[in-house]
């Protein structure tokens, strides 16, 4: 700041009368709390997430021939029907049409012990493959769309097993994603959604209580 | 007793740092964030391990809540505009230039089209009530409103990305009819909005 020396024969600086300096220093608290204040709009009306999908991709609703339908071998055919209070009940096969035994209903939930341990060991086969590609991915460093190719084609082995999801009325979207989720961990592709019929009321009648 | 005199120290403290970190925080936020849409009712949705993220634009938004009401948005406020015209025209109804401005503003919403110009018309505060939309009907998949809503927002742009945002107790059958209509409209790629859950880590 230019100051006024009153001492020595200079002539004064700027001409103009300085006997009081005056202070360019600017108070910036109301500055800062309009900063805080607009940070605070910001904070609660936007939001960092983007919300995550799952994508689904249903069977078109073309008629379907009777002969294609039972392709699908007795052993590999796993039924989850998904009732109420987050209960699952699954059998594998279809009614014997022989001897017309049903088969036998298992009562479960989605703790860990429950669907996901059965799908697990279902699926043992096909979850051991995709674990030695993810050691192959570590250890060659292949790219992410490689991985998720191999592993899909792994995943539609002939010998995977298939799923048909089908829920009460009492169940929950929640029941939905969660099952859809356990296809997901447990690397089962061939799953479909399909409607709750009489048989499947019947079959669980005696355990949905 | 002598007095002790203390030096003044001036207690006013330079905010001009304090300043600059405010300003560089809110860069930051007005940068990174996006705002989010007003929805007319709030819902929890479930959580996946799916990591995959939804599209940026040309979403055609589907909200069920808890109770298994049905609302849909698409993105777009022309867009919107032409739907409202497009499902005026079906059901025989006109509306003004107003209440199709007025629609175009709402990011989702839910009302059955013969309460549709009422909603429209309602003032301000009434509008943003939940209960004001009674969620558009879907009980048959045969000729339910919320088939003719899907149908036309396909046509009016055809690149749209369906999602269903559900809530976590929302009813499977009202899931259920609303995947049979898209799957009669041949709509079978959609997805579903989730929150994010870690993968299990012991399989």
């Amino acid at each position: 700041m230019a100051e006024i020396s009153t001492g020595g024969g200079g002539h004064k600086k700027g001409g103009k009368k300085r006997s009081k300096k005056a202070s360019t220093r600017v108070d910036l608290t109301p500055m800062v709390d309009l900063g805080f204040l607009l940070i605070t709009f910001f904070m609660l009306a936007t939001t960092l997430i983007k919300p995550q999908t799952m994508e689904i991709n249903l069977p078109r609703n073309d008629k379907i021939d009777k002969k294609d339908e039972t392709k699908v071998k007795m052993s590999k055919a796993i039924t989850i029907i998904l009732g109420k209070n987050n209960k699952v009940f699954y059998y594998f096969g279809e009614t014997d049409p022989k001897t017309h035994v049903e088969p036998t209903i298992i009562t479960t939930d989605f703790s860990k012990a429950g669907i996901r341990s059965m799908l697990l060991d279902r699926n043992k086969d096909i979850m051991a493959k995709v674990k030695e590609l993810k050691k192959i991915k570590l250890k060659t460093q292949m790219s992410d769309e490689e991985f998720r190719k191999e592993a899909s084609v792994l995943r539609s082995d002939k010998d995977a097993p298939v799923v048909m999801i089908t829920a009460t009325d009492e169940a929950k979207y929640d029941n939905l994603v969660n099952i859809l989720d356990e296809m997901q961990i447990c690397n089962v592709s061939k799953y479909a959604i399909v409607d709750l019929s009489s048989h499947h009321k019947d079959l669980i009648k005696p355990y949905d209580k | 007793m002598p007095k002790v005199k203390i030096a003044r120290k001036s207690t006013l403290v330079d905010m001009t740092a304090m300043c600059d970190v405010a300003f560089l925080l809110l860069t930051f936020f007005m940068l990174t964030s996006n705002f989010t849409a007003k929805e007319p009712v709030k819902v929890t949705t479930p959580a996946s391990i799916s990591e995959i993220k939804i599209a940026e634009t040309d979403i055609e938004q589907i909200l069920i809540d808890s109770k298994g009401k049905v609302f849909l948005g698409i993105d777009g406020q022309q867009h919107r505009m032409n739907l409202l015209k497009a499902m005026g025209e079906q059901f025989k109804i006109t509306f003004t230039p107003t209440e199709l401005k007025k629609y175009s503003l709402r990011a989702t919403t839910g009302v059955p089209m013969a309460e549709m110009k009422s909603f429209l018309n309602l003032p301000a505060e009434q509008i943003d009530n939940p209960s004001a939309q009674h969620g558009i009907p879907s009980d048959t998949t045969v000729s339910s409103e919320f088939r003719q809503w899907v149908y036309f927002a396909k046509k009016e742009n055809d690149k749209i990305v369906i999602a269903i945002k559900g809530d976590k107790d929302t009813p499977f059958p009202v899931i259920k009819t609303v995947m049979k209509t898209l799957q009669d409209l041949k709509q079978v790629r959609f997805n579903l909005i989730t929150g994010l859950k870690e993968v299990p880590k012991d399989i």
